[in-house]
C-alpha cells in the first residue's frame, strides 16, 4: 500500500484528481468550448489531410518568413485569450459595488488578472514582436535567412512551450494569484504554497530561453548578414530599432532568469534569497524584475517605433525626416532603458535623491521620444498622405501615445506618483502607451506587410471596422480608467464599496466590448481576405509603393528571399533602385545554400513542456527523464549532418521566371 | 472626428477628475501633491497639445487628394527643426527635472514636517501624534503609543497636528495609503517605513491598501476620521472603554488571516509589541526574531529615506520619544 502510493507519487508527483477544476463551472465552461474547438481544428486538419504539409513546411520550417508567421499566429491567438480575461475582469469589475459581489470570487479573478498581464506582455506583445522581426528583418537587409536558421525554429518552439503551460494552468490546477511579475513574499512558498507560482515560473523561464536565443539570432544577423553597402546608417529605421531591441533583450533576460531562478531556489530548495525569514530581502526581486522590466517596455515599444517610421515614409511619399536624429534617438532610449526602473517602486521607501534621480532619468526619454514624434510629423509635412489602414494606425497612435507619454511623465514625478502609484490612473497609462503604441503598431505591421507575406492584401473595409472600434473602444475603455485613478481607486480590487465609482467601470467595460467588436473585425477581415484574394492579388511584390528591400522581390517571397543579392547604395535602397531604373536580372543564376528542415526544434519544445509541466507538479521521475531527453535529443542534433542544400541555378531559374511572366501578365 | 475624441474626451473626463480626492484633498501633503499633479501636467501640455493639433493637421492638411498643399518628395532634413524639435522636449524636462528634485525632497514621506498648511508655520513645540500601522493580512492595525490603545481598521487623528506614522507588516507586502491625507508607502514586513502628514479639515475619509497582497485585498480598508482635538480624546476615551487588551497572545489570534475585519478597539496594548511584530520576534522562539541576529550600531538621521531594515531600528526604538 505504502509502496504504491510512493510509486504514484513519484510519477505523479503532487498532481491528484483533485487538481482539476470539476468544482469550477466557469472553467469548466471555458473546458468544453476550448475542447470541442481543438477537436474541431485537429479534425479539420486530418480530414483535410494537412497534418504532412503542416510538419514538412511550417512546424519543421527553419525559414525566417515562415516562423514569423508563426510567431504572428501565436502571439494572435493568445491576444484571444489575454482580452478573454480583460473582458472577465471589466465585467466583475462593472457589477461588484456593495452587496453584488460579482461573479468572480477573489481565488479566480486574482488569477484572471495575473494571467492577463503576463499573457499579454509574455505571449502576446513578444510574439508579435519578434514575428515582426522575423519576417521582416532579414528581407530589409537583404538576408536569405537569419544567422542561425535552426535556432530561430528551436527558439519559436520554446516560446509554444511556454504558451501551453501557462494555457494547461486554467484546466489542470490554477495559475499564480500574485500580479504579473509574482513580488516576493506574496509569491513565496508561505504565501503561495499551490502550483500557481510554478506554472508562472516554468513558463517564464521555458519561453524566455526562446526569447534570448532568438534575440542573439536577429541581433548577429543584423551585424553580420547585411548585404553589401548597407553601413549602420544606410539600414532601415526597422531594422535599427530591430537592433536595439535585440540588444535589449539580450542584455535584460538573463536578469529575469536569474531572478526567477532564485525565486524558484526559494520555493524548491528552501533558499532565503527573498523570504521574510532568515535574512531574505524582498526588496532585491523588485530591483531585479524591473532592471529586466523597464528594458522589456522598451524591448517592445522599439520596433512599434521602426514599423510607424516606415509605414509614416511610405504613405507620406517621402524619406523618413531626420533620418540620423531618429537613429540616434532609438539608441539613447536603449542605453536610458537600463537607467530607470526604481520609478516603478518610488514608494519601497528609498532616499529623495534616489528617487528624484530616478525620475529625472526617466523624464529624459521622453526627449528622444518626443523627438522621434516631431520626426513623424514633419515626415507627413509636404507628403502625400494616403490613408491606407497602415497610416490610419499611425495617426492614431501619434494623438494617443503622446497622452500616454505625458500620463508617464506624470507619473515620474517621486510626490505625483506617491498618490498615483499602483492606481488605475497607473493601469490607463501603461495600457494607454502599450495599445496606443505597441498594438496599435503591430496592427500598422500587420496590415503593411501582410501582403508581402502572403500575396495579397488585406480587405480594407473591415480592417477599417476594426480599427474604429479599437481606437474609440480604446478611449472609452481607459480614459475612465485615468477618472478612477484620480479618484484614489487601486487596481486588482475584485470589489468595491462605493457605488459612485460604478458608472466609470460601466462605462470601461463598455470600452472593453467595443474592443471585442474591433477584434472581431479583425478576424473577419482575416477570413474576407482570404476568400476574396484572388481579387486584393498583389502580382508587383511592391503594393504600397515602397522604398526598403523587402518591396523588391515577389509576394509573397521565394524561399531564398533574393535570387541575387542586392546591392546597396543608399537608406531606401529599393525607392533608389526604382528611380534608377533598376532593371530585374533575367539571367546568370547560381546555386544557392540552403538550410535543411529539421524535427529538433519542435521535439525539444515538447520535451520542454513536459519538462516544465513536471516540475511544477514535483513530478520528479518525469522530469528527470524529460531532461534527460532534452540532452540527448539536443547532443543527437550535434550529429545531423544532413542540414543544407543547394537550390540548383534551374530551380532559381524556373522561379524567377515565373515572375517574370507573372509581371509582365500583369505591366 | 479625431480631434472630437484625440482631444475633448480627456479633457471632459479631466474636468470630472477635478471633483475626486486626489483633486481636492484634506491634508497639507496631498495638497501639495494636487499642485505638483497640475503644475506639471500643464507644462507637459504645453508641448503635447502643439503636437496633437500639429498631427491631426497635418495629416488632414497633407492627405493624398489635396493637391493645393505643398509637395517636396525629397525633403528630409532641416538642422534648425532638428535642433528645435530636441531642444523644445529638452527645455520642458530641464523644467520639470527642477521641480521634480526640489518637490522630492520637500515633500519626501520621511522629511519631518516644517508647516501644517501653506498660511501657517509648525509651532516650535508641537509633537507628532506617533501612529505605529501594521498591515496583516487582510486588515491593518494601529497601536497609539502616546494613548496606550490599538485599533483595527479604524484609524483617527486631530486636524492640524502633524502625525507621524511608522509602518511594518506582517507577512506580505501592502500599501498603506489614505488620497485625501497623503502619498502613499509600502508596508513591508521586517522593515519600517515612515510617513509624516497632516489633516487640515474634519471629516471621514477613505484609506486602503494600495498594493494586492493576497485574497482578502479587496476589503482591506478602513475609515481615518480627521477630529477636532475634543473629538479625538473622547474617540480615544470611547476606545478606552469598549476594548480589550492587546496581548502577544491576543495579537497571535488577530494575525491569523481573515477577510473583511470589523472595526475593533484595544485599550491596552503590550509593551514592546510593535517592535516584537517589526522584528519578527511575538513569539519568541521564531527562528526569523532579529534580536537573535547580529545587530548594527543605529544608523545617523542622514538620507532620511531608505526603508530601514528592522535589524537596524531595534535599537532605535528603544529610545523611542513618545513610548513613555
Amino acid at each position: 500500500m505504502l509502496a504504491q502510493t510512493d510509486l504514484t507519487k513519484l510519477i505523479f508527483g503532487r498532481l491528484t484528481l483533485e487538481s482539476l477544476p470539476l468544482h469550477v463551472p466557469i472553467v469548466l465552461g471555458t473546458f468544453a468550448v476550448v475542447a470541442i474547438g481543438a477537436i474541431a481544428v485537429l479534425g479539420a486538419i486530418t480530414y483535410f489531410k494537412l497534418w504532412g504539409y503542416l510538419w514538412h513546411e511550417w512546424f519543421t520550417s527553419i525559414d525566417h518568413k515562415r516562423i514569423g508567421i508563426m510567431y504572428m499566429i501565436l502571439g494572435f491567438i493568445m491576444l484571444l485569450r489575454g482580452f478573454a480575461d480583460a473582458i472577465m475582469m471589466r465585467a466583475q469589475q462593472a457589477i461588484s459595488f456593495g452587496d453584488n459581489v460579482g461573479y468572480l470570487p477573489p481565488e479566480h479573478y486574482d488569477q484572471i488578472f495575473t494571467a492577463h498581464g503576463v499573457i499579454m506582455i509574455f505571449f502576446v506583445a513578444m510574439p508579435m514582436v519578434t514575428g515582426m522581426m522575423n519576417f521582416v528583418m532579414p528581407l530589409q537587409i537583404g538576408a536569405r535567412d537569419v544567422a542561425f536558421p535552426f535556432l530561430n525554429n528551436f527558439s519559436f518552439w520554446m516560446t509554444v512551450a511556454g504558451a501551453l503551460l501557462v494555457m494547461a494552468s486554467l484546466f489542470i490546477g490554477e495559475f499564480a494569484r500574485t500580479g504579473w511579475l509574482a513580488y516576493p513574499p506574496l509569491s513565496d512558498i508561505v504565501s503561495s504554497p499551490d502550483a500557481g507560482v510554478d506554472y508562472y515560473i516554468w513558463a517564464l523561464q521555458i519561453a524566455g530561453i526562446g526569447t534570448l536565443l532568438s534575440g542573439i539570432n536577429l541581433l548577429v544577423t543584423i551585424i553580420k548578414m547585411r548585404a553589401p553597402g548597407m553601413t549602420m546608417m544606410k539600414m532601415p529605421v526597422f531594422t535599427w530599432t530591430a537592433l536595439c531591441t535585440n540588444v535589449l533583450i539580450v542584455a535584460a533576460f538573463p536578469v529575469l532568469t536569474a531572478v526567477l531562478a532564485l525565486l524558484a531556489l526559494d520555493r524548491y530548495a528552501g533558499t532565503n534569497f527573498f523570504t521574510t525569514t532568515l535574512g531574505g530581502n524582498a526588496m532585491m526581486y523588485v530591483n531585479l524584475i524591473w532592471i529586466w522590466g523597464h528594458p522589456e517596455v522598451y524591448i517592445l515599444i522599439l520596433p512599434a517605433f521602426g514599423i510607424f517610421s516606415e509605414v509614416t515614409a511610405t504613405f507620406s511619399r517621402k524619406p523618413l525626416f531626420g533620418y540620423a536624429s531618429m537613429v540616434y534617438a532609438t539608441v539613447v532610449i536603449t542605453v536610458l532603458s537600463y537607467l530607470v526602473w526604481l520609478h516603478h517602486f518610488f514608494t519601497m521607501g528609498s532616499g529623495a535623491s534616489v528617487n528624484s534621480f530616478f525620475g529625472i532619468t526617466t523624464m529624459i526619454i521622453s526627449i528622444p521620444t518626443g523627438a522621434k514624434i516631431f520626426n513623424w510629423l514633419f515626415t507627413m509635412y509636404r507628403g502625400r498622405v494616403e490613408f491606407e489602414l497602415p497610416m490610419m494606425w499611425t495617426v492614431a497612435f501619434m494623438v494617443t501615445f503622446v497622452i500616454g507619454g505625458m500620463t508617464g511623465v506624470l507619473l515620474a514625478v517621486p510626490p505625483a506618483d506617491f498618490s498615483l502609484h499602483n492606481s488605475l490612473f497607473l493601469i490607463a497609462h501603461f495600457h494607454n502607451v502599450i495599445i496606443g503604441g505597441v498594438l496599435f503598431g503591430l496592427f500598422a505591421g500587420i496590415s503593411y506587410w501582410f501582403p508581402k507575406a502572403f500575396g495579397f492584401r488585406l480587405d480594407p473595409f473591415w480592417g477599417k471596422c476594426s480599427f474604429w472600434f479599437w481606437v474609440v473602444g480604446f478611449y472609452f475603455a481607459f480614459m475612465p480608467l485615468y477618472v478612477l485613478g484620480l479618484m484614489g481607486i487601486t487596481r486588482r480590487l475584485s470589489h468595491f464599496t462605493d457605488p459612485a465609482l460604478q458608472i466609470w467601470f460601466v462605462l470601461a467595460a463598455f470600452g472593453a466590448f467595443l474592443i471585442l467588436l474591433g477584434i472581431g473585425c479583425m478576424i473577419l477581415q482575416f477570413v474576407v481576405s482570404f476568400r476574396r484574394r484572388e481579387a486584393l492579388r498583389d502580382v508587383t511584390g511592391d503594393p504600397w509603393n515602397g522604398r526598403t528591400l523587402e518591396w523588391s522581390t515577389s509576394s509573397p517571397p521565394p524561399k531564398y528571399n533574393f535570387a541575387f543579392t542586392p546591392l546597396v547604395h543608399d537608406h531606401d535602397a529599393w525607392w533608389m533602385m526604382k528611380k534608377y531604373h533598376y532593371q530585374r536580372p533575367l539571367d546568370g543564376f547560381v546555386p544557392i545554400h540552403m538550410p535543411l528542415n529539421t524535427g529538433a526544434g519542435i521535439i525539444l519544445g515538447g520535451l520542454s513542456f513536459i519538462f516544465g509541466f513536471a516540475m511544477i507538479w514535483y513530478m520528479w521521475l518525469v522530469a528527470i527523464l524529460s531532461f534527460a531527453g532534452i540532452l540527448v535529443v539536443a547532443i543527437a542534433h550535434t550529429f545531423n549532418y544532413h542540414r543544407d542544400y543547394y537550390l540548383s541555378a534551374d530551380d532559381v531559374r524556373r522561379v524567377e521566371a515565373s515572375r517574370t511572366e507573372l509581371l509582365a501578365r500583369h505591366v | 472626428m479625431k480631434a472630437f475624441r484625440g482631444l475633448l474626451l480627456p479633457v471632459a473626463l479631466l474636468l470630472a477628475g477635478c471633483q475626486t480626492v486626489l483633486m481636492s484633498p484634506s491634508g497639507d501633503l496631498a495638497v501639495q501633491q494636487r499642485n505638483l499633479i497640475i503644475t506639471s501636467t500643464v507644462l507637459m501640455l504645453l508641448i503635447i497639445v502643439p503636437v496633437i493639433v500639429l498631427t491631426l493637421w497635418f495629416a488632414w492638411h497633407f492627405r493624398a487628394s489635396n493637391k493645393k498643399a505643398t509637395y517636396d518628395p525629397e525633403w528630409d532634413h532641416s538642422t534648425i527643426l532638428e535642433l528645435l524639435i530636441w531642444s523644445a522636449p529638452l527645455l520642458i524636462i530641464i523644467a520639470l527635472g527642477a521641480i521634480t528634485w526640489v518637490s522630492t525632497h520637500k515633500l519626501d514621506p520621511y522629511r519631518p514636517l516644517e508647516r501644517i498648511d501653506a498660511s501657517r508655520q509648525l509651532p516650535a513645540d508641537a509633537r507628532p501624534l506617533v501612529v505605529d500601522v501594521v498591515a496583516l493580512d487582510w486588515k491593518w492595525l494601529f497601536i497609539y503609543p502616546e494613548q496606550g490603545i490599538a485599533t483595527v481598521n479604524e484609524l483617527a487623528a486631530p486636524v492640524d497636528r502633524p502625525i507621524q506614522f511608522k509602518i511594518t507588516a506582517t507577512s506580505v507586502m501592502n500599501s498603506f495609503f489614505i488620497p485625501a491625507l497623503a502619498g502613499q508607502i509600502y508596508a513591508m514586513p521586517n522593515m519600517e517605513t515612515t510617513l509624516q502628514a497632516v489633516i487640515n479639515k474634519p471629516g471621514e475619509y477613505q484609506g486602503f491598501s494600495a498594493n494586492y497582497s493576497g485574497n482578502g485585498f479587496s476589503g482591506m480598508h478602513f475609515v481615518f476620521h480627521g477630529l477636532d482635538e475634543e473629538g479625538f480624546s473622547r474617540w480615544v476615551a470611547q476606545a478606552k472603554a469598549n476594548g480589550g487588551d492587546l496581548s502577544r497572545e491576543v495579537y497571535v489570534k488577530l494575525a491569523e488571516p481573515s477577510e473583511n475585519e470589523p472595526v475593533k478597539f484595544y485599550a491596552t496594548v503590550e509593551p514592546g509589541l510593535y517592535l516584537a511584530i517589526l522584528t519578527h520576534c511575538v513569539q519568541p522562539d521564531d527562528p526569523s526574531c532579529m534580536a537573535h541576529m547580529e545587530m548594527k550600531p543605529p544608523r545617523t538621521e542622514g538620507e532620511a529615506g531608505a526603508a530601514a531594515p528592522a535589524g537596524d531600528m531595534a535599537d532605535m526604538s528603544n529610545h523611542h520619544p513618545h513610548s513613555d
